[in-house]
């Protein structure tokens, strides 16, 4: 399975790369719109801040090209701020994100503390290609989080104190985790392996 | 619900393992990589890599040490140790480190923190202090321990975190090495000034020790030689915990 990782300058881009290497992925990692718009899947990765990364996003016309990719009917695939980025806005720095999901980006005021760091349940909602190998235990390092988005965008939810989030979503071919499969042990290695399966699906078994 | 963390480190110098008595005839003690590689196997939930040596030479060797972590490794590697600026913080960051740890660099200008979590986020930004007792209460000592500075180790955290590190990994220097458990009034006294997670370290002899690190309310518990030497293994640790009624991964 091909893939484009797109390049904005977030730090989890080697670790992710061999990541989905280590499962089969043809990894191209690329900062260049042309390459992403015409990518079969499209990786974002992401640490850090919603703000920072939408900002790298749209200096290097990435954030046209992965709508472009979706319009070319390619799937797009978000990890930790990489699906932050996919949803309307972000309460980090009150910045609109992508918008190719329903809901928006909080801080996590329920949480024991903050950062939410560490491994945590992710535990499915429904059955789908991405959710196969759920519930496991996965590793999170955050602040803020999907926690208002609809019942029919998410797969799986974490709780983390008083507060529960939407730690893997899927759209019509737009999906993401918040946790980092590549640093999630043998548990990131059967979801890398789901995303490759996802990206092969039927949109039929895919729903 | 968040599990607690064990988290093996390793002394790294040159882009290697390196064991000594107090940073004095440093033995090579293999590639950190495999070493990694060997403690995430081994049930490790997080691995630091403390580097101890300065130059720049050795600078480089730890980055690429940092990249083939990022590739073999799967889970998450913290790095410390001569992060002197937002330069150094960005280039382990870049190389694949998942947090970078700072220490005496932020004693000596605290807004450091500030600007690698501005630019980073302070998910990966951790400050270490390293903590003395004095006088009933904690000195900040910068320098690996060697030098003494005016900052109250509580007052110290404190700021640290209102500056924007996202974790503190508090080491007792009294304890640092004795084997004869954590500075467990230290770990509290830290874990109830701060909204942050914390990471005891410096003093792990035994399982039963980091267990009690952890009920003393850490997030974490760090230790080194106990699994290095072998003593013990990371499993025995989180049985132990786990008796205990800690949420174990």
């Amino acid at each position: 399975v091909k893939v484009a990782l797109v390049d904005y300058g977030a730090g989890n881009l080697r670790s992710l790369r061999a990541a989905l290497e280590r499962v089969g992925g043809e990894v191209t990692v690329s900062d260049d719109p042309e390459v992403v718009a015409a990518s079969p899947l499209v990786v974002v990765p992401g640490v850090g801040a919603a703000p920072h990364a939408m900002a790298s996003l749209a200096a290097r016309g990435l954030d046209g090209a992965i709508r472009s990719a979706l319009d070319a009917g390619g799937r797009v695939f978000g990890v930790c701020v990489g699906l932050q980025v996919l949803f309307e806005r972000s309460a980090e720095g009150d910045v609109p994100c992508l918008g190719l999901l329903p809901g928006t980006v909080t801080r996590l005021e329920g949480a024991r503390r903050l950062p939410h760091m560490g491994w945590n349940d992710v535990v499915p909602t429904r059955p789908h290609v991405l959710t196969g190998a759920l519930p496991a235990t996965c590793y999170f390092a955050h602040s803020f989080a999907v926690q208002d988005a609809p019942d029919s965008v998410v797969l799986a939810r974490t709780a983390a104190g008083s507060a529960s989030f939407a730690s893997v979503v899927a759209g019509d071919r737009v999906a993401g985790v918040q946790f980092h499969p590549e640093r999630s042990a043998a548990a990131g290695r059967a979801l890398c392996e789901a995303l490759l399966r996802w990206e092969t699906a039927e949109a039929a078994d895919a729903a | 619900m968040l599990r607690r963390r064990i988290v093996p480190c390793l002394d790294v110098s040159g882009g290697r393992v390196v064991k000594g008595v107090n940073f004095l005839d440093l033995r090579d003690c293999g590639d950190p990589v495999e070493a990694a590689v060997r403690y995430a196997e081994a049930g490790a939930d997080e691995i630091v890599w403390l580097n101890i040596t300065a130059s720049g030479e050795d600078w480089l060797a730890l980055l690429r040490a940092v990249e083939r972590a990022a590739e073999q490794v799967d889970v998450p590697v913290t790095v410390g140790g001569g992060v002197d600026d937002v330069q150094r913080a960005r280039e382990l960051l870049l190389a694949g480190a998942d947090k970078v740890s700072i220490n005496t660099a932020a004693l000596r200008r605290p807004e450091l923190l500030a600007d690698a979590a501005e630019r980073f986020g302070s998910q990966c930004v951790v400050c270490a202090i390293d903590a003395r007792r004095e006088n009933g209460s904690w000195r900040a000592v910068a320098s690996g321990g060697r030098v003494p500075t005016g900052w109250d180790a509580l007052e110290w955290a404190s700021r640290a975190v209102a500056e924007g590190a996202g974790e503190l990994l508090v080491t007792s220097m009294d304890q640092d090495g004795v084997g004869g458990g954590y500075d467990l009034e230290l770990v509290r006294e830290i874990v109830s000034r701060v909204p942050v997670p914390v990471i005891a370290s410096g003093g792990a002899g035994s399982p039963s020790d980091l267990a009690d690190a952890l009920e003393a309310g850490a997030e974490a518990a760090l230790a080194a030689s106990i699994f290095h030497d072998g003593t013990h293994a990371i499993e025995e640790v989180k049985a132990v915990c786990r008796e205990r009624g800690l949420p174990m991964r």
